[in-house]
């Protein structure tokens, strides 16, 4: 890992606002702007600062939603105690600048280097927004590694890109449980996702798999445990908690 | 004592991945994928995998082992006051 590391000065600089457009009802994607962007990896950060008038000063860490050598895109969920994200998600326009660094993060990246272990991307809410980078990616490179996206969402509205997940491609099955609220006829999984649930997507051990885990903290560390406890190594569990119900702010 | 513990696990509870930009701007260099070792207990751990806290006084990093504080980031203006005293090694030479 020591030979991607990215050295040099993270400065901000200022994104102009491309477009916006609504994922779900409390979910806004962001394209940016970014002049010079050196160029990220799937499942890299990027910070976004906002200032007030006043001077007072929010940064927040957001996951990029698009793929290596895609135009940078954020995808934010609203959080309604939060200080950064009803601004991103309700009032932010195309053509405004804001201020962002990055690509960050070296640990929750998945490269398309490792050749044959299956992956494993485990999701709740907005933690699916990495992995749409990492599914993007996969595509691009022409990557033939098998996944499996098990998605935890609250009902079939609040599913993110469901439109593009609904045909993940050739080798990526795509498995959405459904928390609170199934349409009438759902014929996929209900309930929060539980060890049988996992024992289900989970790639068997003796394939030595590679699971990346993302979402609020309590899921994380849920279906964390419950890896660990199938005998995947704690070193091939990749984990970020964003914290609250969603994105951390 | 205080009579908050931030130590019980809640929602408020982030990971390293969340600090990566202000872990970068300290060290000058991609650090989630960094291994510290607990100066109190000894494990070993990706700086990606510790509990971060987020509060108004500045950045609390715990070993998920046991909970120890490995690193304290408080930035005062434009300058960053670094505790790395909870740590007893840290590298980049990840494997």
């Amino acid at each position: 890992m020591a030979g991607t590391a990215v050295r040099g000065r993270l400065t901000w600089q200022v994104a102009t606002v491309e477009s916006l457009r609504p994922e779900t009802a409390s979910v806004r994607t962001i394209d940016l702007a970014v002049p010079g962007w050196a160029g990220h990896q799937a499942g890299q950060h990027l910070d976004i600062r906002l200032t007030a008038d006043d001077g007072y000063v929010a940064e927040r860490s957001y996951s990029i939603a698009s793929a290596p050598g895609e135009p940078v895109m954020v995808t934010v969920e609203r959080l309604e105690d939060g200080e950064v994200s009803p601004y991103l998600t309700e009032e932010l326009r195309a053509g405004d600048e804001i201020e962002v660094r990055g690509p960050i993060g070296g640990y929750f990246v998945w490269d398309g280097n490792e050749a044959e272990p299956p992956v494993l991307l485990v999701a709740g809410g907005s933690g699916v927004v990495p992995f749409r980078s990492i599914l993007r990616h996969r595509a691009a490179i022409g990557s033939a590694v098998p996944f499996r996206l098990l998605y935890s969402a609250r009902s079939l509205p609040d599913v993110i890109y469901r439109a593009e997940l609904d045909h993940p491609g050739d080798g990526v099955e795509v498995i959405y449980t459904l928390t609170r609220q199934q349409p009438s006829g759902w014929t996929g999984h209900s309930g929060r996702v539980t060890p049988a649930l996992l024992g289900e997507a989970a790639w068997p051990v003796s394939r030595r798999p590679l699971a990346f885990v993302c979402g609020p903290t309590a899921f994380v560390e849920t279906v964390a445990a419950a890896l660990v406890d199938f005998g995947y190594p704690p070193e091939r569990i990749k984990t970020e908690r964003y914290g609250g119900t969603g994105a951390t702010g | 004592m205080t009579a908050f513990d931030e130590t019980q696990l809640s929602d408020r509870t982030l990971d390293g991945n969340a600090i990566g930009g202000q872990l970068r701007e300290v060290f000058g260099t991609e650090m989630t994928a960094a291994v510290g070792t607990c100066a109190s207990c000894g494990a070993t751990a990706q700086l990606a995998e510790t509990l971060v806290y987020l509060n108004a006084m500045g950045t609390v990093v715990r070993c998920r082992t046991c909970t120890a504080i490995l690193l304290v980031v408080i930035k005062r203006g434009e300058v960053n006051c670094v505790d790395l005293q909870g740590l007893s090694a840290l590298t980049t030479e990840a494997g």
